[in-house]
């Protein structure tokens, strides 16, 4: 067992030092580093695909890891650029510039068999912290709620927890999934299944259900109708390499918007 | 004379600076995790369920309970296939066989947990939701997933204790007019009874020990399961979740967590160290 843990320790070092050379190949001057949400990495993958198409020297790498994640790696210095898919709270308001770079609506999402297509904030509260149990009190059929939820400390969570639940807690009950699609493959399978994720990646395979009257989408979002948003923020702190400048440049110029938009999300102003 | 004196001298530090990282890992996460322990209570920490870090409370029993059941249920499902393959292989099959499948068996050790994790997300999961009921991701998913992770443990490790026991041991059970069966039953497990258990207890170290298959398949709910069809967190998957983004007391919870794995697993061990140096004393067969 000793020598087991013995070759297991070597490995550990031999990977280390392997993936400290190829770190130190990457020119650091030339990697601007994106860490952060997973909503928000699908579209900053995208950008910095058709950024890259244009400034092929300048590199930039997305990485997702989680709100939270992105905002610690920028304060170690990880990261360029952290990516943050709820409002900062005042302490981290503090310690970080931010950017919003896009809005998202939060969309609450059932399988395409359930006959439930609008919810109130009210009910949609009830379900979560487990009050309401059966479809068959919010109009559905009979047969008991799956609530689908996001591991503690995900953006999505919390920007969830803010608008929706308010001071009430999600139920033990639910399903801890750690990603958008994750919680999109559950409630694809489901039919009793119940998630909230973010609105620009819900798709064609589930229904996100009305909130308040107010179908999901761009324009209610714009109009001020559909209530459930939240901002996607880029987060930076100190000084700012002019590389990842000139890429939040370039997120917030309209071509970037319009990337964004084509994408779901909803433009920052 | 020298030179035997230096690489003596190099291979001593390599040998204490692989375990000197084995104290360090110990000596942090303990020095991370007790002392929230120790503020928060342990009943409170360990016989609690309430677990929601944003409000202060850190239990972990309904964890616990989830690491166990899994558990359980993985070493249920590992002994019935690992320990009857290990008969058959070393038994009843011709060697040329054996020699064939106990290395594909071991081959299923190198398949990357994530790999078993999708594979029951896509095939085991569906399957109980529709014909058992339930949310399909649950502890008999992650039993099964589990089950056939440790199968590589327990197979390999049970047939060479099997093979372990002396030939005489056989032949006199079989020379005693004992039946294939009786001499396996009566004789060759009981002999290799040593072996069988540290194999057990070590694939047992491993099912506790899995992550990422176990947040794939066993739906990371915090309620206390009441059947095998409920889902559960394990110790594993709630440090894993939520490392990522905690900060504070919530991150030494975190390892809190990790110290009350770290024992579990120790005792483990130990026990399967204890149990596979012990030789039974059984008098005169040689």
């Amino acid at each position: 067992m000793l020598r087991n843990m013995f070759r297991l320790l070597s490995c550990g070092a031999a990977i280390a030092l392997v993936l400290l050379c190829g770190s130190c190949k990457n020119d650091s001057q030339r990697t601007v580093n994106v860490v952060g949400s997973t909503s928000i990495q699908p579209f900053a993958e995208l950008l910095a695909q058709e950024y890259n198409k244009k400034n092929p020297v300048q590199r930039i790498e997305v990485q997702g890891g989680g709100s939270t994640a992105g905002l610690q790696a920028v304060t170690n210095g990880l990261a360029d650029i952290g990516m943050c898919s709820r409002s900062l709270n005042p302490d981290e308001a503090q310690q970080f510039s931010q950017i919003t770079l896009a809005r998202d609506g939060l969309a609450i999402v059932v399988n395409p068999v359930n006959p439930v297509k609008g919810l109130t904030v009210e009910q949609i509260r009830g379900i979560f912290s487990g009050r309401i149990k059966d479809w068959k009190e919010v109009g559905g059929q009979a047969g008991p709620i799956r609530l689908i939820t996001r591991e503690e400390g995900s953006g999505t969570r919390e920007s969830f927890v803010h608008l929706v639940m308010g001071k009430e807690n999600i139920a033990h009950v639910a399903l801890t999934q750690e990603s958008n699609g994750a919680v999109k493959a559950l409630v694809k399978g489901d039919p009793a299944a119940i998630g909230y994720m973010s609105l620009g990646l819900v798709g064609k395979e589930l229904n996100d259900v009305s909130v308040d009257g107010a179908e999901p989408n761009a324009k209610n979002v714009l109009a001020g109708e559909y209530k459930l948003v939240r901002p996607f923020l880029f987060v930076t702190k100190g000084t700012v390499r002019p590389g990842a400048t000139k890429f939040i440049d370039y997120v917030l110029s309209p071509e970037g918007q319009k990337i964004l938009e084509a994408e779901g999300l909803i433009r920052a102003k | 004379m020298k030179q035997d004196k230096v690489i003596s001298a190099i291979l001593l530090i390599v040998a204490l600076s692989a375990i000197s990282g084995l104290a360090l890992i110990t000596v942090f996460i303990f020095k991370e995790g007790l002392p929230v322990i120790l503020r928060i209570g342990g009943q409170q920490f360990f016989l609690s369920s309430k677990w929601e870090p944003s409000t202060g409370h850190f239990g972990i029993f309904s964890m616990i309970v989830g690491s166990m059941v899994v558990t359980v249920g993985a070493m249920v499902i590992g002994i019935i296939f690992g320990l009857g393959l290990a008969i058959v292989l070393t038994q009843f099959s011709p060697p040329g066989l054996a020699a064939v499948i106990k290395p594909t068996i071991e081959l299923l050790a190198g398949i990357p947990s994530v790999v078993y994790g999708f594979m029951g997300v896509v095939t085991l999961v569906p399957l109980i939701r529709e014909h058992l009921g339930g949310p399909g991701l649950s502890v008999l998913a992650a039993s099964v997933v589990l089950g056939i992770m440790v199968l590589p443990t327990i197979t390999s490790i049970s047939v060479d204790a099997l093979q372990a026991v002396p030939r005489l041991y056989f032949e006199g059970s079989i020379a005693l007019g004992a039946t294939r069966w009786q001499t396996t039953y009566m004789v060759m497990l009981k002999a290799a009874k040593s072996g069988i258990v540290a194999a057990v207890i070590l694939g047992m170290g491993r099912a506790i020990g899995e992550t990422m298959a176990v947040i794939m398949v066993a739906g990371n709910s915090l309620k206390l399961p009441h059947s095998i069809l409920d889902p559960v967190r394990t110790l594993t998957s709630n440090i894993a979740l939520e490392m990522g983004y905690a900060s504070g007391d919530h991150r030494q919870a975190l390892f809190a967590t990790g110290v009350t794995l770290f024992v579990i697993i120790m005792v483990l061990n130990s026990i399967a160290l204890a149990v596979s140096r012990f030789r039974p004393q059984r008098g005169g067969v040689r």
